[in-house]
C-alpha cells in the first residue's frame, strides 16, 4: 500500500477508539507500578493523625469521660469530645434521609463502634495508644437489635433526642422506635388481586444486613490553611461536590473556600458516598489544631461503622391464575435502619426505588409498604453496588416467582416468560409509576436458556433426584434462575434530588488548539475506568481520538458540578452530559469549518472525524484543522476558543436488564457447594467499552457470589458486632470464585444520548438471586420454599438436616 | 515509647536506613517513613494481602511483620519490579486482560504473581487461583487477573525459551 492513500472511514474510526471499542485502561499505568494516589498516601507537611475511642456498648448512656491520661502522653494533641463540637453546633449533623446523627457520642451510644472522642496526635500509634487511655464511663441500656422487637410497646426507647416528635421527614411516626411508613401502588386493588386469585404464593423474604467492604477503607485529610482561610479535603468520597456543600453548610465556610479532592479511590460500592463522623472531626480537628489531620478507618470501623446495606424483611404476597398468569402483588418491608436514619437515598425515596420490585413482569396492579425501624445497630443503608434498593426487590420478585412457580407446579422459566412485558409493551408504565424506557425479555431470555441447555439441565436434575433418593449420590443439583430489570441514572430533577441538589450531572470539554482536549466531570471513578470510558464517548462524538482526550474528576475547583458516582449513574447521566457538551462542540465546529470551506453550514455533514461538504468528500476540515483554526482565525462572528459545557437532566431513568443462570452442585452432608456454571447476559444499552463491561459483569457477581453464600453484617441480642473483621466477614478469594461466560444483547436506551444504560450493578442486582435460588432450586424437590441468606455451609446443612435428608 | 532502632534494609535494589520503634510494622514503615506507598492497607490483619512485598524471597504480608524483623532483609515492593520505561511483562498483562479496576490490591497481587512465577514459572489455572488466594481483590472477580498471570508465564517462558 502506497502511504499515500488516505485512511479509510473504517479505520478513520478505528483510530479513535471510541464507542465499542475494548480500549486498553489509561488508568492502569500507574496502577500497576505502584504509583496510584490514594488518600492514604496523602502526606502533608506537620500532618496529625486521628483516631476514635469507639463504644463497646450496643446502647449505653455516657456517664463520663476523662482524657486527661490521654492528653498527657507525649505527642497528643487533643481530645475532641461531643462538648467540644456543641459550641460549633457540630456534635449532630444531618443525614441523607432527612434525620440527624451525632458526630461524637452526645449523652448516649445508641450501637457498638459508634464515635464516642477523637484523639488527634503526632502519628497512628500515639493516636491508637491514645485510645486506650480516654476513660468512658458507661452505664448499659437494653440493646434492641431486631426491627419486630424494636416496634413492641415496650421496647426501649433507643432515640431519646425524637420523644414526643410524632412527625419525621417521611411522615408519621407510629412509634417511638418508627422512622416511617412509605407506600407506593393500589393497596385496595393488591388486596382484591390476591382475594380472587386461583393462586397465592406467601413468603418473609429475608434480605440480610451487609456491607460494601471496599479494599480501601473510608478516610479523609483535612487541611485547614488559617492564612488564605482556605480549607482542602482530601477524601474517599463518591459524590465529592456533595462533600462540599454539605462540609460548607455545616461549618459555615463559604463554599468557594472549600476544596474537595477525591484522589483515587481503592473501590466504593457504595460504602463512600456517606458523610461520616471521621470527616467532620478530621475538618473540626485541623481549624482546632491549624495543622493537616488524616483519619483513615481501619478494617474494623470500616465494617462496624461506615454505611451497611440492605437488612430488609420483605412479606411477599403474589396472586395468579391457576395457568400462571400473575395477577398482583404486594408487599411489605420491615427495613431495620439501626440507630440514625442515614440511609443513602434521592430525599423523596426514603426506600430507594425498592418499588421496582414488579421486576421483568408485567403485573397489572401492586403495593408496597415499607416501614423504617430503628435499632442499636450502625446507621447506613447504602446501595452496594445496587441503585437504592433494586438488589433487594430484584431479590424480592425473583424468589416470589420461583415459589409461585413451585406452587403451580410450574417450570419456572416458563412462568417468568408467560408473564415477561413484552416487546411491543415499552414504553411500560408499570403498576408501582415507573416508566420502563425499553427492553426485550424474551429474546434474552431464550438466548440465556439456551446458552446453558436449559432443557438438558433439568432432565440432569431430575435423574439426579432420583439417584439421590435411592442413595447412590448425595449431591444435589440447582439451578438458579434470574431475569432482573434494574433501573438507574437517578435522575431526573424534578424528583430526584440528594439533599436539595438535583441529581443532574455534568461536563465540561476544552478543546486545545492542537486537537488534543482535556474534559472534567462531576462524577469521581473508584475503579470504574472512566478516564477510560468518557474519552471513548468524547471520541466518537469529537472526532478527536480517545488517546488525546484527557479525562478529569473529583477536584471541586476545577471540576464543573455533579452528583458523583453511585447507583449506576455515571454513564446515563454524566455520560449523557458528556455526549451532549460534545455536541456542543461539534456544533461550533462545522460553523468554522463552514467559514474555513466557505459554504454555508447546511451543505456540510459530519463524517467521523470531520466535516465534509456534502457530494464533495474530498472537501473537509478535520476536528484537528478546526481546532487549530478556533484559536488561529479571526473569524467573522464567531468567539475564539473551542469549549462546552453540559449540565444533564435526564428525561427519565434507565432500565437495564439480564439473565442470568446458575448451575450449582450441593453437597447434603456438609453443606458445601461447587458453582459448575454461571451464565450471565446482561442488557446495557448501547456497549461503550465490551472489555471494561465485561470486568465490571465479574466483579459485580463475586460481590453477588459474596453475599447470598456467606457475607453478612451479624449482631448478637447484646448489639456485638460478630463479623467484625475480614476472618468472620466472608470476602471470597481467587480459590473459591466461580468462573464466569458472559454473554449480551443490545437494546438502547431510547431517551440517552447515545443509548448507553450503565451496568456497574447489575451483575448485583441479578446475581444475588441466582445464586440463592439455585441454592432453593437444589432442595425442591424435597419441598424447600424459603431458606434465609447467606446460604453459608452451616445454613445449607442445616437446610438438608430440616428436610430430613440426612437419614 | 520504647527507643527506636536503627534498621538497615535493601529495598528495590537500594540500600536504605531508618529509625522505627521495635513495635512497627513493615508496612508503616514502609509507606510512612520511607515513602513507599506502593503496597497498601486493606485489613492490617493478614486477611485482604494488599500490603504483600517480597522478602528474601517470600511473598509476605507486610502487616503482620515488624519491621524489627526485616532488619537487613532484601525487600522487593511493587516499586521494584518494573520501571517506567521498562514495564514488567505481568504488569503489561495486567492491563492487557483487564486484570485491575480500582487498582487498590494491584500492587499486592503484581509483587505475589512475581513470586508465584518464580515458585512456579508453569502454573496450571488452578494452581494460580490457589497461589494467589491470600491475595483478596474486591473489583475483577480474579478471572481476569488468572488470565493475565497465565499470559505472562506464557510469555516470559517464550521469552526464556527464545534467549536458550
Ligand atoms: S493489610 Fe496486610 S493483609 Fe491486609
Ligand atoms: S482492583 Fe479494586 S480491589 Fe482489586
Amino acid at each position: 500500500m502506497n502511504d499515500q492513500t488516505p485512511p479509510t472511514r473504517e479505520e478513520r474510526t478505528a483510530a479513535l477508539k471510541g464507542l465499542g471499542c475494548a480500549r486498553k485502561r489509561v488508568e492502569d499505568a500507574r496502577f500497576t507500578q505502584g504509583k496510584g494516589n490514594y488518600v492514604d498516601d496523602v502526606k502533608l507537611p506537620a500532618m496529625l493523625f486521628g483516631d476514635f475511642v469507639r463504644s463497646p456498648y450496643g446502647h449505653a448512656r455516657v456517664k463520663s469521660i476523662d482524657a486527661s491520661a490521654a492528653l498527657a502522653l507525649p505527642g497528643v494533641i487533643a481530645v475532641l469530645t461531643a462538648k467540644d463540637l456543641e459550641p460549633l453546633g457540630l456534635h449532630w449533623m444531618p443525614t441523607l434521609a432527612g434525620d440527624k446523627q451525632m458526630v461524637l457520642a452526645d449523652g448516649k451510644v445508641l450501637f457498638q463502634g459508634q464515635e464516642v472522642a477523637f484523639v488527634v496526635a503526632e502519628d497512628r500509634y500515639v493516636a491508637a495508644d491514645a485510645v486506650e487511655l480516654v476513660e468512658v464511663e458507661y452505664e448499659d441500656l437494653p440493646v434492641v437489635t431486631d426491627p419486630f422487637k424494636a416496634l413492641e410497646p415496650n421496647a426501649p426507647v433507643l432515640r431519646e433526642d425524637l420523644q414526643g416528635q410524632t412527625e419525621g421527614a417521611h411522615g408519621l411516626r407510629r412509634h417511638h422506635n418508627h422512622i416511617f411508613l412509605w407506600e407506593q401502588g393500589d393497596k385496595d386493588g393488591a388486596e382484591a388481586a390476591i382475594s380472587e386469585a386461583d393462586v397465592v404464593a406467601e413468603e418473609r423474604v429475608y434480605y440480610h444486613r451487609t456491607h460494601p467492604c471496599p479494599l480501601e477503607t473510608c478516610g479523609c485529610v483535612a487541611s485547614m490553611d488559617k492564612v488564605n482561610g482556605k480549607l482542602t479535603l482530601w477524601g474517599t468520597f463518591q459524590a465529592p461536590h456533595v462533600v462540599r456543600t454539605v462540609a460548607s453548610l455545616l461549618s459555615g465556610i463559604a463554599e468557594h473556600n472549600i476544596r474537595v479532592i477525591s484522589p483515587d479511590i481503592g473501590g466504593g460500592f457504595g460504602n463512600k458516598v456517606g458523610v461520616y463522623p471521621g470527616y467532620v472531626c478530621s475538618i473540626v480537628a485541623s481549624i482546632v489544631t491549624g495543622r493537616p489531620v488524616k483519619w483513615v478507618e481501619d478494617r474494623m470501623d470500616n465494617l462496624m461503622t461506615t454505611a451497611f446495606a440492605r437488612d430488609y424483611w420483605m412479606d411477599g404476597r403474589i396472586a395468579a391464575t391457576k395457568d400462571g398468569k400473575i395477577t398482583g402483588l404486594s408487599v411489605h418491608v420491615t427495613a431495620d435502619h439501626g440507630a440514625f436514619d442515614a440511609c443513602a437515598d434521592p430525599t423523596k425515596f426514603p426506600a430507594g426505588f425498592f418499588h421496582i420490585c414488579t421486576g421483568s413482569y408485567d403485573i397489572p396492579v401492586a403495593y408496597v409498604g415499607v416501614d423504617g425501624v430503628y435499632t442499636n445497630k450502625a446507621p447506613g443503608g447504602v446501595a452496594y453496588r445496587c441503585s437504592f434498593r433494586v438488589t433487594e426487590a430484584a431479590y424480592l420478585i425473583e424468589r416470589m416467582i420461583e415459589i409461585l412457580a413451585q406452587k403451580l407446579g410450574m417450570d419456572a422459566a416458563e412462568l417468568r416468560a408467560k408473564n415477561f412485558i413484552r416487546k411491543e409493551q415499552f414504553p411500560y408504565h408499570s403498576a408501582l409509576g415507573w416508566e420502563y424506557d425499553s427492553g426485550d425479555y424474551h429474546t434474552a431470555w431464550d438466548k440465556a436458556l439456551k446458552a446453558v441447555d436449559y432443557d438438558g439441565l433439568r432432565a440432569e436434575q431430575a435423574e439426579r433426584v432420583v439417584a439421590f433418593r435411592r442413595g447412590e449420590t448425595r449431591k444435589l443439583l440447582g439451578i438458579g434462575l434470574c431475569h432482573f430489570t434494574e433501573i438507574v441514572g437517578a435522575g431526573p430533577v424534578k424528583n430526584c434530588d440528594i439533599l436539595g441538589m438535583g441529581m443532574f450531572d455534568s461536563c465540561e470539554i476544552r478543546i486545545h488548539p492542537t486537537g488534543s482536549a482535556i474534559a472534567r466531570l462531576g462524577t469521581i471513578s473508584q475503579g470504574q475506568g472512566h478516564a477510560t470510558t468518557f474519552a471513548q464517548i468524547l471520541a466518537s462524538e469529537t472526532g478527536i481520538p480517545a488517546d488525546n482526550i484527557t479525562i478529569e474528576e473529583g477536584d471541586t475547583d476545577t471540576a464543573p458540578y455533579g452528583l458523583g458516582t453511585y447507583g449506576s449513574r455515571s454513564t446515563p447521566v454524566a455520560g449523557a452530559a458528556a455526549a451532549m457538551a460534545a455536541r456542543k462542540i461539534r456544533a461550533k465546529a462545522q460553523m468554522i469549518a463552514a467559514y474555513l470551506l466557505e459554504v454555508h453550514e447546511g451543505d456540510l455533514e459530519w463524517d467521523v472525524d470531520r466535516f465534509a461538504v456534502k457530494g464533495a468528500p474530498e472537501r473537509f476540515k478535520t476536528m484537528t484543522e478546526i481546532a487549530y483554526a478556533a484559536y488561529h482565525d479571526a473569524i467573522p462572528n464567531i468567539e475564539p476558543g473551542l469549549e462546552a459545557v453540559s449540565y444533564y437532566d435526564p428525561p427519565n431513568m434507565t432500565y437495564p436488564f439480564g439473565a442470568y443462570i446458575c448451575v450449582m452442585e450441593i453437597d447434603a452432608d456438609t453443606g458445601e457447594h461447587e458453582i459448575r456454571q454461571f451464565y450471565a447476559l446482561d442488557d446495557c444499552g448501547t456497549r461503550i467499552n465490551p472489555m471494561v463491561i465485561e470486568g465490571q459483569v465479574h466483579g459485580g457477581l463475586t460481590e453477588a457470589y459474596a453475599i447470598s453464600m456467606g457475607q453478612e453484617i451479624a449482631y448478637d441480642e447484646m448489639g456485638n458486632v460478630k463479623t467484625g473483621t475480614l476472618m468472620d466477614f466472608f470476602l471470597p478469594t481467587s480459590w473459591e470464585t466461580p468462573h464466569y461466560t458472559t454473554d449480551f444483547t443490545e437494546t438502547p436506551s431510547p431517551h440517552h444520548p447515545i443509548g448507553a444504560k450503565g451496568v456497574g450493578e447489575s451483575p448485583n442486582v441479578g446475581g444475588v438471586p441466582a445464586f440463592s435460588n439455585a441454592v432453593h432450586d437444589a432442595f425442591r424437590a424435597f419441598g424447600l420454599t424459603q431458606s434465609h441468606m447467606p446460604h453459608d455451609q452451616w445454613r445449607i446443612w442445616k437446610t438438608a438436616q430440616d428436610l430430613g435428608l440426612h437419614g | 515509647m520504647a527507643d527506636k532502632i536503627h534498621l538497615k534494609m535493601t529495598v528495590n535494589g537500594q540500600p536504605v536506613e531508618t529509625l522505627a520503634e521495635p513495635r512497627e510494622l513493615l508496612i508503616h514503615v514502609l509507606r510512612e517513613r520511607l515513602d513507599i506507598t506502593g503496597p497498601h492497607i486493606g485489613c492490617e490483619t493478614t486477611h485482604c494481602g494488599a500490603c504483600t512485598v517480597d522478602l528474601d524471597g517470600k511473598s509476605v504480608k507486610s502487616c503482620t511483620v515488624f519491621a524489627a524483623q526485616a532488619d537487613g532483609a532484601e525487600i522487593t515492593t511493587v516499586e521494584g519490579i518494573g520501571s517506567p520505561d521498562k514495564l514488567h511483562v505481568l504488569q503489561e498483562m495486567f492491563r492487557e486482560h483487564h486484570g485491575l479496576q480500582c487498582g487498590f490490591c494491584t500492587p499486592g497481587m503484581i509483587t505475589r504473581a512475581w513470586r508465584l512465577l518464580q515458585e512456579n514459572p508453569t502454573p496450571s489455572e488452578e494452581e494460580i487461583r490457589f497461589g494467589m488466594a491470600g491475595n483478596l481483590c474486591r473489583c475483577t472477580g480474579y478471572q481476569n487477573i488468572v488470565k493475565a498471570i497465565m499470559a505472562a508465564a506464557t510469555e516470559m517462558n517464550a521469552a526464556k525459551e527464545a534467549a536458550e
